[in-house]
């Protein structure tokens, strides 16, 4: 054997060891990838498995029941339903608006030396844990609430027609109301940061035309950069809905845990992941279980709805911004 | 005339401006409000109770004088083990979508799914690891409180990872290439290396987001009163514990599920903090 050969051969092992090595390295990675998707899968299924006694026996009445017994082993999950749909209403009243101006005023406002602090500031919001949320609301806003602000709404608010029933009630400070506004406080950083990071992505030109013809500052905003990233801004408040109907800890502890549905806003409620987190380790018997995994199973198709729908539109305006540049 | 009726309109539309301008300020002073609120609250109320004997002394019975010190301990166990199980996982399939699925439908399959698993909310995944793991093992342990959150590190790690190793451009792995390196070894030699603050920042946020966690842990991990030396058995930890002697009615069990709170909650916006100055790019979401 010539000195060519041998070294052939030793390049031609070391190059079938690399392949070799890349050959693992592809699909070791591949199976981790693959991985993301078996979790989503195996929630569902370990939902389904878990929630079919309580599914079989109540049927599609399950959506519709406000009954909750534990000891009759009648179960619906109508109440919880509300109570998450309601909180999380809430909370998008008060949090689009206040999202939308904070992401205004950072991209179109603020000097840019303070745009670094305040988005972080706004940002830390998102950092504190939720259950931080739920003691300081239980022990600090609720109070607060019950005795000032409370008070002055049902006494304006509640004369009025129509709406005066969502005001009215004693002031417990806990209740449907306060949970739908800590969960505000809680989704403005999502939403305004996605905000911000669409308006910040409309091309200049765009805006300095709009200027350049005297628009105001509004101008510019309501008919140049609504427009342009209108699906953002609605996959964002969608991205926010989607933490929303899913907080827990902090609805816990201010919602007053109640099986009813109230007219008015001020009464105390249940969510479906407060119910969860109150009652699960709790149950006995299997109807319970199961009762409780199918408002679990319930929760988790809303969400991943709302969240499919967020990152469809998201997906649509980056492609958009893609193709353009 | 005419002239009149356009300052008018002039003025109107300076007004309207001035307006929506003056309330997009007030926005941002609300959403600071809370901020301040919040830290202000948790300060003044956590910090008189937080001392050293916090650290070593186990959880009391109410009444007595006591610590968290077994639920820091449990806190830290299962947030490095969650980050143990969830941080490689997530790198890898991080890795799988930047350097070989970039553009194929399964690899759009995956990350939309991950980014819904990013959002998903926690507790479904507490359901899930008690379905799965603490039925089948038949009681509560640190393993499934771990597995739980590494489920919800997972998809931020992911998410960064990708993100991360995207930036790193084509022309340095051609190099790397052209040089005869095989693929698994421009990858792991050029662009992790390139990449690599971007994914410990991920990775870090990762450990931000489970450090606080909390409805997880309520089905998985439980919760313990004394110091608990095995994963394999319910463990105790911080937000467990706050949130037991936040809602009891005991004066002293309170304050300790104040201190709890300072104690996380500054963790995290230290962790917070640093990730920012570490890497100063303005996109972080999560």
């Amino acid at each position: 054997m010539n000195w060519e050969e041998t070294l052939g051969s030793a390049m031609n092992t070391r190059i079938r060891r690399g392949v070799f090595l890349d050959k693992v390295f592809y699909h070791g990675t591949r199976i981790f990838a693959w991985a993301v998707l078996a979790v989503i899968i195996a929630i569902l299924v370990s939902l389904f498995i878990g929630a079919a006694p309580a599914l079989k026996k109540f049927g599609f009445g399950f959506l519709a029941s406000r009954a909750w017994n534990p000891v009759t082993e009648e179960f619906g999950a109508l109440v919880s339903i509300y109570g998450t749909l309601i909180t999380s209403a809430i909370a998008m009243v008060i949090g689009i608006p206040v999202s939308f101006g904070i992401a205004l005023f950072i991209t179109e406002l603020s000097p840019i030396w303070l745009k670094r602090p305040i988005g972080t500031a706004i940002e830390l919001l998102a950092a504190i844990p939720s259950i931080v949320y739920g003691m300081w609301g239980l022990f600090v806003f609720a109070p607060y609430f019950g005795d000032t602000i409370q008070p002055w709404i049902t006494d304006h608010l509640g004369p009025v027609p129509l709406i005066g029933a969502l005001f009215s009630g004693p002031p417990l400070g806990i209740g449907v109301f306060t949970a739908g506004i800590i969960l505000a406080i809680m989704v403005i950083p999502f939403m305004s940061a996605v905000m911000r990071d669409m308006f910040e992505v409309v091309p200049p030109v765009l805006k300095e035309s709009a200027y350049g013809i005297g628009a105001t500052t509004w101008e510019v905003v309501r008919h140049v950069v609504l427009p342009y990233t209108k699906i953002g801004v609605v996959g964002g408040i969608m991205l926010g809905l989607g933490r929303a109907l899913g907080e827990t800890m902090a609805v816990t502890f201010v919602i007053g845990n109640a099986n009813r549905i109230h007219a008015s806003l001020f009464m105390p409620g249940t969510t479906i992941s407060s119910t969860l987190a109150n009652e699960f380790t709790e149950a006995v018997g299997k109807m319970y279980t199961s009762s409780l995994i199918a408002l679990g199973l319930i929760l988790f198709l809303i969400t991943f709805v709302v969240l499919a729908v967020a990152k469809f539109m998201l997906f649509r305006l980056a492609g958009r911004e893609g193709s353009r540049s | 005339m005419q002239a009149l009726t356009d300052m008018g309109l002039y003025r109107r539309r300076r007004f309207v401006n001035f307006l929506i301008l003056a309330i997009s300020l007030l926005t941002t002073l609300f959403g600071l409000f809370w901020l301040i609120w919040l830290l202000w609250t948790l300060l003044s109320q956590g910090l008189p109770y937080l001392d050293l004997s916090i650290f070593y002394q186990a959880t009391p019975p109410p009444g007595n004088h006591g610590g968290l010190g077994n639920a820091i301990l449990g806190s830290i166990v299962l947030t490095v083990v969650g980050v143990l199980i969830g941080a490689p996982a997530g790198v890898l399939a991080g890795t799988y979508l930047s350097e070989f699925a970039r553009k194929s439908k399964t690899a759009s399959v995956i990350r939309f799914v991950n980014d819904i698993l990013l959002s998903a909310p926690s507790i479904i995944l507490g359901v899930f690891v008690y379905e799965v793991v603490v039925l089948r093992m038949g009681h509560f342990s640190g393993w499934a409180g771990s597995l739980a959150l590494a489920l919800i590190a997972l998809p931020i790690v992911v998410r960064t990872t990708e993100d991360m190793m995207r930036l790193v451009p084509n022309s340095v792995r051609e190099a790397a290439a052209a040089l005869g390196a095989p693929q698994w070894k421009v990858t792991v030699a050029i662009v992790f290396c390139a990449a690599r603050s971007g994914i410990l920042t991920g990775i870090l946020l990762a450990v931000a987001r489970i450090s606080g966690e909390t409805a997880p842990l309520l089905f998985t991990a439980l919760n313990n009163q004394f110091w608990s030396h095995s994963v394999n058995e319910p463990i105790a930890n911080l937000p467990v514990v706050i949130f037991q002697f936040a809602m009891s009615p005991y004066d002293d069990w309170q304050h300790l599920a104040w201190a709890g709170a300072v104690l996380i909650t500054l963790t995290i916006l230290l962790i917070n903090i640093l990730v920012r100055v570490f890497l100063r790019t303005p996109k972080s979401r999560y």
